[in-house]
């Protein structure tokens, strides 16, 4: 087994090396550096399509799905060893998508055989761009209050309402969405539907937030059909009607773990080595970053632990929400701390010198972190009662 | 390797908790000898039990009667010590005594190691000179003397001391105090002529000597490696000690957050059980989210302990400082949630808090490894 994966590392590494252009061996600069896929997709340079195409062609963008769904169907050992080598050689994600973290692990846990068939290797190979419809603006932490409904027309339903914060929407071409389809059972009245953004009556409006960016959309939807069935076997939703709550927790955890930034390299490193670079005469700011460096390696050691025991099926099923709490909370501190040893130059909002404020839009960007897919309160809500047992909670 | 226990290291999760919960609880020990004033702040009798149930001897190796475990199965073991306050020589003798022994010869082995498997042993561990641990500094010097040395000098926070059969003295043979180089290690005999111990009870009611070394005569052969170079020795034992103090402290948290969130549980005020209120709720789940990241620290430090041991000097800092951190909060939450009764000697809470203080002092606080860890980092 271990002779087999020694094998598998070195065969890794070879391939990494031919496949693996330079350009493609450096940190992300700018948002054009993360390849999304689509249909509308662009790449930013010819390296970015080599890579991505290579690892398509590989099964490496989704390396731990089965093949016949457009992976490399890599077992948990091989998966952490592409991970190692690939971070050794700081290679880039080939391909970003919300589809890989999201619809994809939904798919595989509640989808029909159709499903899979089709969407799982449209995202493998990065042809459809997803977006995901949770919050409303009156449904915030209290997601299960949401309002959009979808009203039954027999093949089809009418869906009227309003999302917030739809990641990307401008730029997505499908969207899954929770959409409620009985009023009287708050829980069991949501389906988890899936439905094309180029659809009569689906538009979107970006927001422009405090980093001066917009990543994120509000979507409304004005009579728009949303089919019960794309064909054989494909159902226009996820799991059973009514029940798209249960798709929709699970699907919560996987996006708290990857909000955490577990075996993240660039965020659960050390930040003293980096900024010392340029000197720290501050000895109550070396210390502050010397506090920091012991609670982002411990958390990198955590990082690790939980990785490995999801793997096996160890970790407490709770535990992503501990690991968004403690992961997010060191993140703000990471770029507060960045922002202090930078000084006046990290203010600076346009400037050549600081690719267009990358530091403080960077910083201000992370503030959301305790706040997307759960803030820290209801993380900490959650670890209470789930785990900790605690009366009441 | 994966970072949490395989098969083997469960099972001896599972016998050193239920050894230590039933022999080695607070009741039977801690109190126990406490309550009698006893001098050495410990039991013999449940030393001669670890024996039997192989700890004294686990990291010792195979060719001397020992079970040649490692750091993490010591961690094991020593996070029960800790949730149980269990006062043992473990830490000192099995864990930071048998890794400098394993750098010494064949007859200092031979002559130190069989009275430790049989648990009839108990060593200390003499390094720090101030009451601040900085073993970059030691003034204790060791002169040539005929075939041996000539120890002169003054050691402080001996823990056991008094009750040890030897002392691993870490002593300047050359060099100025602060030197990388001129330190050698001694195994000193409790019976040695111009050795004086001054025993102390601590707030956790341990006991640590000053002792004092006026011109004591050493047999050349009571030298742990080699003359002059001590030091990897010394930094061997002491990450060594480090690391199964982080373990230990994972322990002490552990126990402390238990009681607390059980007492959350049961307390009832304004009609309610105070766990209900989210106020207390949400520190515990902080603390809880702390403590889980403490735990995954020790375990890699030890871990890298026996993988690599030369590259596990930035991990053990973290790791004795991040429990060091994790560990006060845990008690001092422990103690503030039980409200009044938490200051009372009847419950265990402040127990807690007592042992944490100590054990946190011992071999570098969380601001000398914070400052270490800087230093290592480069900065």
């Amino acid at each position: 087994m271990a002779e087999d994966l020694d094998a598998f590392r070195a065969e890794t590494r070879e391939w990494l090396e031919a496949n693996c252009p330079e350009e493609m061996r450096q940190p992300v600069h700018d948002e054009r550096d993360v390849y999304w896929g689509g249909r509308n997709a662009e790449f930013k340079n010819d390296a970015q399509k080599a890579w991505f195409e290579a690892c398509r062609d590989r099964g490496y963008t989704v390396p731990d799905w089965p093949k016949e769904y457009g992976g490399a169907g890599l077992t948990p050992p091989q998966a952490k060893v592409l991970r190692q080598e690939m971070a050794r050689i700081n290679a880039r994600p080939p391909l970003s998508s919300f589809g890989i973290w999201m619809l994809g692990p939904a798919l595989l846990h509640f989808g029909t055989e159709g499903q899979k068939q089709r969407f799982l290797n449209e995202i493998a190979r990065g042809e459809i761009r997803w977006c995901q419809g949770y919050s409303e603006p009156g449904s915030g932490s209290d997601l299960v209050s949401m309002q959009t409904f979808g009203e039954d027309k027999g093949d089809h339903w009418v869906v009227n309402g309003q999302k917030i914060w739809t990641s990307y929407a401008d730029e997505a071409d499908w969207i899954f969405c929770l959409v409620r389809t009985d009023k009287n059972d708050k829980y069991r009245g949501i389906t988890f539907m899936l439905f094309d953004m180029a659809s009569d009556g689906v538009s979107t409006k970006p927001i422009k937030l405090i980093s001066g960016n917009s990543p994120f959309c509000e979507t409304f939807m004005d009579d728009v059909k949303v089919p019960k069935s794309y064909g054989e076997d494909i159902p226009g939703y996820v799991g059973e009607i009514n029940r798209g709550w249960d798709v929709a927790k699970y699907l919560l955890g996987h996006e708290r773990e990857m909000i955490s930034g577990a075996g993240n390299k660039e965020r659960s490193g050390s930040l003293g080595p980096k900024l010392a670079r340029n000197g720290i005469d501050n000895p109550v700011l070396r210390a502050a970053l010397a506090e920091y460096d012991i609670d982002a390696l411990a958390y990198g050691c955590m990082g690790e632990k939980f990785l490995d025991e999801l793997k096996v099926g160890k970790a407490h099923p709770a535990q992503p929400n501990m690991m968004k709490y403690a992961g997010t909370e060191l993140n703000k501190q990471r770029h507060e701390l960045m922002m202090s040893a930078g000084g006046s130059r990290a203010l600076e909002w346009e400037s050549e010198e600081t690719s267009g404020g990358t530091p403080a839009r960077s910083w201000l960007r992370t503030k959301a972190n305790s706040i997307e897919g759960g803030t820290s309160e209801v993380m900490l809500n959650v670890i209470a009662k789930r785990i900790l047992e605690l009366p009441g909670a | 390797m994966p970072l949490y226990l395989n098969e083997d290291q469960q099972m001896l999760a599972d016998t050193a908790s239920e050894f230590m919960s039933e022999q080695g609880s607070i009741e039977k020990q801690l109190r126990h000898w406490r309550d009698k004033g006893c001098k050495d702040g410990f039991g013999h009798e449940l030393w001669g039990q670890f024996a039997e149930m192989g700890f004294t001897g686990m990291m010792v190796d195979e060719d001397h009667g020992g079970l040649g475990m490692g750091h993490v199965e010591a961690g094991i073991v020593l996070e029960q010590i800790g949730r149980n306050l269990t006062p043992s020589p473990f830490l000192t003798s099995s864990v930071m005594a048998a890794s400098a022994l394993g750098a010494g010869s064949d007859d200092l082995k031979g002559r130190w190691l069989p009275g430790l498997v049989e648990g009839k042993s108990v060593f200390a561990i003499a390094v720090d000179e101030g009451p601040k641990h900085n073993p970059q500094e030691i003034k204790t010097r060791a002169e040539k003397s005929g075939n041996g040395f000539r120890l002169t000098g003054a050691k402080t926070f001996v823990i056991q001391g008094a009750s040890a059969d030897m002392l691993v003295v870490a002593a300047r043979t050359s060099g100025d105090d602060s030197d990388d180089e001129g330190i050698t290690l001694f195994a000193v005999p409790k019976d040695a002529a111009n050795m004086k111990q001054d025993p102390v009870r601590l707030v956790d009611s341990s006991m640590a000597s000053h002792v004092t070394f006026d011109g004591v005569e050493l047999d050349g052969d009571a030298v742990i490696g080699e003359v002059d170079g001590g030091r990897e020795v010394l930094n061997r034992m002491l990450n060594a000690g480090r690391a199964g103090a982080a373990a230990e402290g994972v322990g002490v948290a552990g126990g402390a957050f238990d009681r607390t969130t059980e007492y959350l549980k049961q307390r009832k005020q304004f009609g309610k059980l105070i766990g209900e209120f989210q106020a207390l709720q949400h520190r515990a789940a902080h603390l809880y989210s702390e403590l889980e990241i403490a735990r995954a620290t020790a375990i890699k430090a030890a871990q890298m302990l026996d993988e690599d041991a030369d590259k596990a000097d930035l991990m053990v800092s973290v790791a004795k400082a991040k429990v060091g951190k994790v560990a006060r909060l845990a008690v001092q939450e422990g103690v503030q949630m039980h409200g009044g009764i938490g200051m009372t000697d009847e419950y265990d809470i402040g127990l807690f808090m007592k042992r944490d203080r100590a054990l946190h002092e011992f071999l570098g606080d969380h601001y000398f490894h914070a400052d270490r860890v800087a230093k290592l980092s480069g900065y």
